[in-house]
């Protein structure tokens, strides 16, 4: 007689679509998504503009939104000191944020994961002087600088894309740092290391791989605090000068006619709030996607709101 | 296991090498001061109105100690740096030390006023977020902190300014001729740090009260609000104190440039705006140097509390 | 034994819940503790023994939930009282000691207070007499020179010492059961023995009733009165411990006991049960052992029942004391 077979029951269909794929596949999808959207924005919405951002025109200044009282469907959002159309500002504001806050992200995260790279491969002296560089730039005044930098040099994108990076490759390093070390410490790669596996293959088959996910995080949260912070810098004056178009000079310009043009300096701001929003939600989305434990925490604590009602 | 307790020992070591640090800090900084207003640029050029001449120019770079060889100069300027001296500002005529310790008291008050804005609202909601996840106090903490970190605070001041003292005209909109003129400049300030405590110290505590120490607590017996108060909390803090120390920084190092040129606030960073407007370097170095200089000492301090807080950590 | 039991569990289900669905942790377990003795609970990780053993305190949190079933004590369903009450006994007449000392205790408080802070809630004692109590029961556990150790944390002590310190932390106030969760796991065999004799010890002075959850046969053969085995969230087994460890009735009993190594047995090979616990997510209408079991037939389909053998002695097997695993040359 032949022993019985303890069959398990039919486990669960093979996932399709979205759950076949894996954590790094999702990230790399969800990044991509992001990267297009803003890139889409950043080109398409200027052409979506109805006037020419720089166009003046005296006769018709300082028109409010079309819903209100002198409003008038030409100038949806209202026009203006100088009668320029604000939502055609609104849109092309879009372009050199976005740009420059890639810009930036791109140049800070270049230098930040070589740094970080080499203090976590070379260990030793090398880890350590690097650390206290980033420990000693950390605590210097971010902003008090870039505008010091930005006075001398002149202000302009080019200027603000170099002060923000300067400023912000700190803490690329540290991560990057952070998840080379804790690969390197796993003991399978220990043994490997010590079996004469070479950094490089170590580098390429083992720690790319986990820096992916919280590098996508950090520079989706970087780009947000960049396009804040150029706003920032062009509101003081620093920035984006005219004929350049940016929300951050817009609302500066608006401050002036706060009183008796509200629409002037809030349009930009919310156009700001909105974008940084976005992109923060995403962050979110992304972490979620891209850390297991991430979704475990969130699970739970769904579960917790759930037996609170 | 080692059973002893090594934290008197290695402290004062460890003070010195912060100190070092710190020191380190206030050099770099002004040396990139020194470097971008020297080396790159002309910054006797910028200074001058455009049509000046060769010999205007030669005159107040001799004034400002900015002829010679550039080591020499900058051996001169931290010669200077280290005894205080910036030498007068050249749009108010009178010693830069003196304009900014006039303008720091507006700057610490709104920091300070801000932080305790911050840390008073901020740790109530957080344990209530953390207690009672998806009720109102969650929801609120999650709302406060998006808006802190998406909205910019120089948006959000003006919005403040429209809503407060143009329509309602509670408040007034600038100056800081009375008290109620502190409120909607703290206000701003305190937002971001606001949500961003709230966020960790509800993150902080949860994960506290997901621990082992925890669940021993309560199978001893104890009442929630004990665990949560003096065990939980405790733990929590550790990060947060952190935080607060970063918040304040990050508020000294620049939200109040931002703030303080919104609401037309006296404070170093208004100052500083000012010194740029008027292409005041001299006046500008100075603030740099009086800000890193307290942010060092800031943060040294804050390691020290840090300590006090968490026996555990080894010097 | 003729005396009311202490503690009174009957058909405990505890149930976890996860992004798949509800996955049973625990299934309508049943046991007895009499005041006096020890009772231990064994199974392998996973079995759900520590799950039962939190969820008689009430110390079941999510994802985890208590499903059903019962836990009498004093009269009183612990399950169905309200949390407050249930504070009032926690501590007090029943106490916990845990798995790992480096983290069951708060880092940054004193071991002074974290004792101290268990006699002000339950008892009447001011602060003099606490201390006093605190440094008794630290002398009782083993710490020395314990007045001048009051202000240390917990870091500072070995993990043998902590889990003294968690010891002398449950029985401040003179509980009437002690459940012990994997008490000795996270330490060295040498100290092991230290602890286990201490509980022993205490035992007997305080006439303890000891629930004590172990994966670790050698500790259960110590100190164990009477054993009840677990497998995949179920009881397999109850009994006697020298009756069972003479002649175990179910199979996976007799696998454990085989596969444990002794030191009259040196020439024999290891043995070990061939395969994995089984997927909890997975319902069964088998037994969950067959697939494991040398001895399992067609008649092992129905998951059989724990049923009694003689006073005292349960199993849940259709061939109890079937002699199903080999001798080993």
């Amino acid at each position: 007689m032949s022993a019985p077979v303890w069959e398990l029951p039919v486990s669960a269909p093979a996932a399709t679509g979205w759950r076949a794929l894996s954590d790094r596949q999702r990230g790399w999808i969800l990044a991509l998504v992001l990267l297009l959207a803003l890139a889409a924005v950043a080109i398409v919405l200027p052409w979506l503009a109805p006037y020419d951002p720089a166009t003046i025109k005296l006769s018709a200044r300082l028109r409010p939104p079309a819903w209100e009282e002198r409003g008038s469907l030409a100038n949806l959002l209202g026009t203006d000191n100088l009668g320029r159309d604000v939502l055609s500002r609104v849109l092309h504001g879009a372009r050199l944020s976005i740009f420059i806050g890639a810009a930036v992200v791109a140049i800070s995260a270049g230098v930040g994961v070589l740094v970080g790279l080499i203090a976590g491969f070379a260990g030793g002296r090398v880890d350590a002087v690097l650390m206290r560089w980033v420990d000693i730039h950390v605590a210097f005044p971010g902003l008090l600088l870039s505008l010091v930098i930005l006075v001398i040099l002149g202000p302009g994108p080019g200027t603000v894309i170099l002060a923000l990076a300067l400023n912000g490759w700190m803490v690329y390093a540290r991560q990057i740092r952070s998840v080379v070390l804790s690969v390197r410490q796993l003991p399978y790669i220990e043994s490997a290391e010590m079996a004469g596996a070479r950094p490089a293959r170590v580098l390429l088959r083992h720690v790319l791989p986990n820096l992916a996910a919280p590098l996508i995080t950090l520079m989706v949260l970087e780009f947000a605090r960049v396009v804040l912070a150029e706003a920032a810098l062009s509101f003081l004056g620093v920035g984006v000068q005219p004929p350049g178009v940016s929300w951050g000079l817009d609302v500066a310009n608006g401050r002036n006619y706060l009183t008796s043009a509200w629409w002037l300096a809030t349009f930009p701001g919310l156009s700001i709030a909105l974008t940084v929003l976005g992109v923060n939600l995403a962050a979110s989305r992304l972490r979620l996607a891209l850390d297991p434990r991430e979704r475990e925490k969130d699970f739970a604590r769904k579960l917790l709101a759930k037996e609170a009602r | 296991m080692s059973p002893t307790n090594q934290a008197g020992r290695g402290l004062p070591r460890f003070l010195l090498g912060r100190f070092l640090q710190g020191l380190l800090v206030v050099v770099g900084v002004t040396t990139i001061v020194f470097v971008v207003t020297r080396l790159i640029g002309d910054p006797v050029q910028a200074m001058l109105p455009v049509d000046a001449s060769a010999e205007d120019r030669a005159v107040l770079a001799r004034a400002l100690g900015m002829d010679g060889p550039i080591w020499l100069q900058y051996v001169h300027y931290l010669r200077d740096i280290a005894s205080f001296q910036f030498g007068d500002s050249l749009w108010q005529h009178r010693p830069a030390v003196d304009i900014v310790l006039e303008r720091l008291s507006g700057t610490l008050t709104l920091c300070l006023g801000a932080l305790a804005v911050a840390v008073l609202l901020g740790v109530p909601l957080a344990i209530a977020a953390a207690l009672k996840p998806g009720q109102w106090a969650d929801r609120i903490s999650v709302l406060l902190s998006l808006s802190g970190l998406s909205l910019p605070q120089f948006w959000l001041g003006l919005l403040l300014i429209l809503l407060f003292a143009v329509t309602l005209n509670w408040l007034p909109s600038s100056g800081s001729d009375t008290a109620a003129s502190a409120v909607l400049p703290i206000v701003t300030l305190a937002l971001p740090a606001l949500g961003r405590i709230a966020m960790m110290l509800r993150s902080a505590l949860i994960d506290e009260l997901n621990s082992q120490y925890v669940r021993t607590a309560r199978a001893k017996g104890l009442r929630s609000r004990r665990i949560v108060l003096v065990h939980a909390l405790r733990n929590a803090a550790v990060p947060t104190v952190a935080l607060l120390g970063w918040e304040f920084a990050a508020m000294l190092a620049g939200h109040t440039v931002v703030v303080e040129t919104v609401f037309a606030w006296p404070g170093l960073g208004q100052t500083a705006v000012q010194a740029i407007e008027r292409q005041d370097l001299v006046l500008l170095q100075a603030v740099v140097f009086f800000i890193a200089f307290l942010i060092v000492i800031l943060n040294f301090c804050l390691d020290i509390v840090y300590r006090l807080l968490d026996r555990r950590i080894a010097v | 034994m003729t005396t009311q039991p202490l503690l009174s569990v009957r058909d405990l289900s505890v149930e976890f819940l996860t992004r798949q669905g509800s996955v049973n942790a625990v299934d309508r377990v049943s046991f007895d503790l009499h005041a006096g003795e020890t009772l231990a609970l064994v199974g392998e990780s996973g079995s759900g023994k520590s799950a039962c053993a939190l969820a008689l305190m009430g110390l079941t949190t999510l994802p985890g939930r208590v499903a059903g079933g019962s836990v009498l004590f004093d009269g009183q369903d612990l399950l169905s009282l309200p949390e407050r009450a249930l504070e009032d006994i926690r501590g007090r007449r029943i106490a916990m000691v845990f798995q790992d000392p480096m983290s069951a205790l708060n880092p940054l408080l004193t071991i002074g207070t974290q004792i101290d802070e268990v006699l002000e809630r339950h008892t009447a004692l001011n602060a003099a007499a606490r201390r006093a109590r605190t440094i008794s029961l630290l002398e009782q556990v083993g710490i020395p020179k314990p007045a001048e150790r009051l202000a240390r944390l917990p870091h500072e002590f070995s993990g043998g010492q902590r889990q003294r310190i968690l010891i002398a932390m449950a029985l401040a106030c003179d509980p009437q059961i002690l459940i012990a969760d994997e008490p000795t796991t996270a330490l060295d065999v040498t100290i092991q023995a230290q602890i286990l004799a201490l509980l022993a010890e205490l035992k007997t002075r305080l006439k303890l009733a000891v629930l004590l959850v172990t994966h670790d046969l050698g500790v259960v053969a110590q100190v164990a009165d009477r054993v009840a085995v677990m497998y995949a969230g179920r009881l397999v087994e109850v009994g006697d411990a020298d009756a069972l460890f003479a002649q175990p009735a179910h199979p996976y009993t007799a696998g454990l006991l085989r596969a444990t190594p002794r030191l009259s047995d040196i020439q024999h090979r290891m043995t070990a049960i061939e395969g994995v616990p089984p997927d909890p997510r997975v319902r069964r209408s088998y037994c969950d052992f067959a697939p494991r079991c040398p001895g399992a037939d067609a008649a092992c389909a129905a998951r059989p029942p724990l049923q009694s053998l003689s006073p005292g002695r349960l199993a849940a097997c259709v061939r109890p004391f079937a002699p199903v695993w080999k001798e080993v040359a």
